[in-house]
């Protein structure tokens, strides 16, 4: 068993594979405990219904569907919702401390989209407890971890995935894993764009991977944009501001001190879906009545110093030492901030299989849970969920699978693309391809999208797409490179450029973190639809697939419909 | 836009040197994007580790102008004017490239920890008074500053026989865990060497979290070895009720 990425899918689903008895070798670019999985802070959904005894899994299923504008799949949204609970007790039972209710529960706080408080949470730093927690769960199982090692390519037995071809990044030296399974739980792919909340290893690396494997892309055109990153100063634009500061009561108000949100979505206001608090707020800044450093203002201050360091202490913090701003006493600055990708591999919702035999996928690099719209700590319940599935799936699935064998020629082109970077003649310098690429995925493939914007990013990234072949390693040998690296990462990175480019130019309506001026409505058809992508002879295709649903969970799907209608 | 000139260290295992590098200054700028734009403009090799560039991670440790501090956290602006930034590697890490250090005895060290184990038929509740200081601990993102700072580590080198003050503060948060069930007291006093501590609180005055390391973690530990080893009245019951065997 090979997992890439060891985020909190890698990590659960590691865990998974490795009680299930198999030899599991987990591997990632930075070193363990880093990944981005730290950077979640609110908190984890799950109808534990330990704050509302109301809830239970059909409404946070509805809530889901309702969020992503029911272009989820419904099964993997049916698993979530049933299965998070059971997760979160058992991170607890592994040691994690989340805060607790006055009866000594685990404590849930408020979060957008969701109908009643349900997110488990540890202050502001969810994701570092959830991390470190399988981390710990994890070393201690016999789990083999290699740090700083890049993938570069899946290896493939005809049809099959059976190995992945690497080089470690201290050394520069190439490394192969051969397995029967392979799990790709790498992550988002933020860096396409200019302001973004990932750090440098979002890149798109399972999504392209699995693609280049003959995988297939799901529901690419929808990418989050987080209403609230930080605006100022230049060097943190992006970073995340949890949402959080909204659930324990932030008032959002633009220049004027008007609270906008009346006019959006009073009956949810702050609380309401992130793409509609994104959209608000980049229409505040856009009409005049931004902040002074181009964003909106975010006040958690009335809540009282004590309540906001014991309850945000690391947005107090952040602000504090990163801004000069004490938000005990006065509004932070916040706009919209790339944040996470929806699309993903396209997976069987019971065990995370991609199409490749022996190929699966979890977390973000996966498609399909989230539809057109991820509600806020539905991510760390979907790492989780479908981390422990993938890695049943992909443990069955080497239990049964003959042994494969790697292929001369496959290895040796993996090794050729990869020493290729030294060898180019006038290279194309990777620091400036990556700031035009994320540049134009910003400016025309953003938050608001129209035809002729999306045109002209394919003819771009067209440009782009050539120019990455000539990319090369400006200075230095092969030990620990990132110039070398980042040669590597652009491709992936103009994979999903391009399959969100793609995407967004044949939907034509505007739905959840999708929206186009040009058709600025819902549209029945695509209501119905998700959009694939997918390789054919080294050209991107893409096509629309009806959405996955399942006729058992159509009265509560029909049953919210009719409730949102009211 | 005004100009600020780095001195960044520059090499390897085998030996390296200052760099020095200028740099143009944006507001409210942090090392970390320093480093990064010296990668953009004219280092395009330069190694260092960053990931989550908010403090979170623990990833960007180094010594700015000697201090071991966490580069995305440091701004431009709290440092001396009129002189150069230097950035060296921590230094009680073997060096692998420029900023990049080998710091995989920490791994090592965290898996001879035994895990949390809890309780037989817990109930699974807790109540916020009992968890806060657990919680404390962990808030702790690996920056492993406070293992640098150590004189044990730095200065005497015994990675063979001590722990360092992140893993006391480990250690300390599945002690100090209402629903845990293990006794990692002989541990402490052998492998993990917390004796090797004379609480000199470097690592404390360089954690980024503000955990108070030797206060919270270590000084409560060390009462609780020497409960256990040296108090002479608890000798005479153990020797009475013959439970001093199992160490």
């Amino acid at each position: 068993m090979v997992i890439i990425g060891a985020g909190g899918a890698g990590l659960r689903a590691a865990i998974e594979c490795s009680a299930a008895g198999l030899k599991t070798a987990l591997v990632c670019k930075s070193l363990l405990g880093k990944a981005h999985t730290v950077m979640a802070e609110g908190g984890i959904a799950a109808a534990l219904a330990n704050v509302d005894n109301q809830d239970g899994w059909t409404t946070h299923f509805q809530d889901t569907l309702f969020g992503g504008k029911y272009l989820n799949n419904w099964k993997m949204a049916e698993f979530h919702a049933k299965e998070s609970p059971d997760r979160v007790r058992e991170l607890e039972q592994w040691g994690a401390v989340f805060d607790r209710t006055g009866e000594g529960k685990i404590l849930q706080r408020a979060f957008g989209g969701h109908t009643y408080r349900r997110l488990a949470h540890v202050g502001d730093r969810t994701g570092l407890e959830l991390i470190r927690t399988l981390q710990d769960k994890g070393i201690h199982q016999g789990i083999d971890v290699y740090m700083e090692c890049t993938i570069t390519r899946l290896l493939k037995d005809g049809p099959r995935a059976c190995g992945a071809f690497g080089y470690w990044r201290e050394t520069g030296k190439f490394v192969i894993f051969k397995a029967k399974s392979i799990i790709l739980s790498t992550g988002g792919l933020g860096r396409c764009f200019k302001i973004t909340s990932n750090s440098w290893e979002g890149t798109g690396d399972g999504h392209a991977l699995g693609y280049q494997a003959g995988a297939q892309l799901l529901d690419m055109e929808f990418v989050q944009f987080h209403p609230t990153g930080m605006v100022w100063p230049p060097g943190v634009m992006g970073l995340l501001v949890t949402e959080a500061v909204r659930g324990e009561g932030g008032i959002l108000r633009n220049n004027k001190g008007e609270r906008f949100m009346e006019k959006y979505d009073p009956k949810r206001m702050e609380l309401s879906t992130r793409d509609v608090v994104a959209r608000s707020i980049y229409t505040e800044v856009k009409e005049g009545r931004g902040s002074p450093h181009g964003g909106c203002f975010l006040d958690i201050s009335h809540r009282g110093a004590e309540y906001v360091k014991k309850k945000l202490p690391s947005m107090y913090h952040q602000f504090k030492e990163l801004a000069d701003v004490d938000i005990t006493t006065g509004p932070m600055e916040v706009g919209p901030t790339c944040h996470y990708a929806m699309g993903g591999l396209k997976v069987e919702a019971a065990t995370g299989a991609t199409r490749v035999p022996g190929l699966f996928a979890a977390g973000e690099c996966s498609g399909g849970m989230h539809g057109a719209n991820r509600l806020g700590g539905n991510s760390l319940s979907d790492l989780l969920v479908f981390g422990a599935r993938a890695g049943k799936g992909a443990a069955d699935h080497a239990r049964s699978a003959p042994a494969a064998k790697l292929e001369e020629a496959e290895i040796s082109a993996a090794a050729d693309e990869m020493t290729g970077y030294f060898s180019r003649e006038k290279p194309e310098n990777p620091y400036q391809l990556h700031v035009e690429l994320q540049n134009t995925m910003q400016s025309l493939v953003g938050i608001f999208r129209e035809d002729g914007d999306l045109k002209a990013a394919v003819e771009k990234l067209q440009e782009y797409k050539d120019r990455a072949r000539r990319v090369g390693v400006l200075e230095g040998n092969r030990m620990f490179n990132p110039g070398w690296h980042l040669c590597r990462d652009l491709q992936n990175m103009l994979i999903c450029s391009e399959a969100i480019t793609r995407a967004a130019l044949l939907r034509k309506e505007s739905r959840g973190a999708h929206s186009r001026l040009d058709y600025p409505a819902y549209d029945e058809y695509w209501g119905s639809h998700n959009l694939l992508s997918e390789d054919r002879n080294g050209v991107m295709d893409v096509q629309p697939m009806p959405v996955v649903s399942s006729p058992d969970l159509q009265t509560l799907v029909d049953e919210r419909k009719a409730k949102e209608k009211k | 836009m005004s100009k600020r000139e780095f001195k960044v260290w520059r090499g390897d295992a085998a030996g390296g040197k200052f760099v020095s590098y200028p740099v143009d200054v944006e507001e409210g700028m942090v090392v970390l994007d320093a480093i990064h734009q010296i990668q953009r403009q004219q280092a395009p090799d330069l190694a260092c580790r960053w990931n989550c560039k908010a403090a979170k991670c623990g990833s960007c440790s180094a010594e700015v102008n000697g201090k071991p501090r966490l580069m995305c956290k440091t701004r431009l602006d709290s440092l001396p004017d009129g002189e150069p930034v230097t950035v060296h590697p921590m230094r009680s890490f073997p060096i692998m490239r420029d900023l990049v250090t080998d710091v995989a005895w920490n791994y090592t060290v965290n898996r001879k920890i035994p895990p949390f184990t809890p309780k037989k038929d817990t109930q699974w509740l807790m109540q916020q008074e009992d968890v806060d200081r657990v919680q404390e601990f962990r808030k702790c993102i690996e920056c492993f500053l406070c293992q640098n700072v150590c004189h044990v580590v730095r200065e005497h080198d015994k990675k063979d026989h001590f722990a360092g003050p992140r893993f006391f503060v480990r250690i300390a948060s599945l002690e100090m865990h209402p629903l845990d069930s293990l006794d990692r007291i002989p541990l402490l006093k052998k492998e993990a060497g917390l004796g090797l501590c004379n609480i000199t609180k470097c690592c404390t005055e360089v954690c980024p979290e503000e955990i108070h390391i030797t206060d919270n973690a270590i000084i409560p530990m060390k009462e609780r070895v020497v409960d256990r080893y040296y108090d002479p009245v608890q000798i005479v019951i153990r020797k009475l009720t013959g439970k001093d065997k199992k160490d």
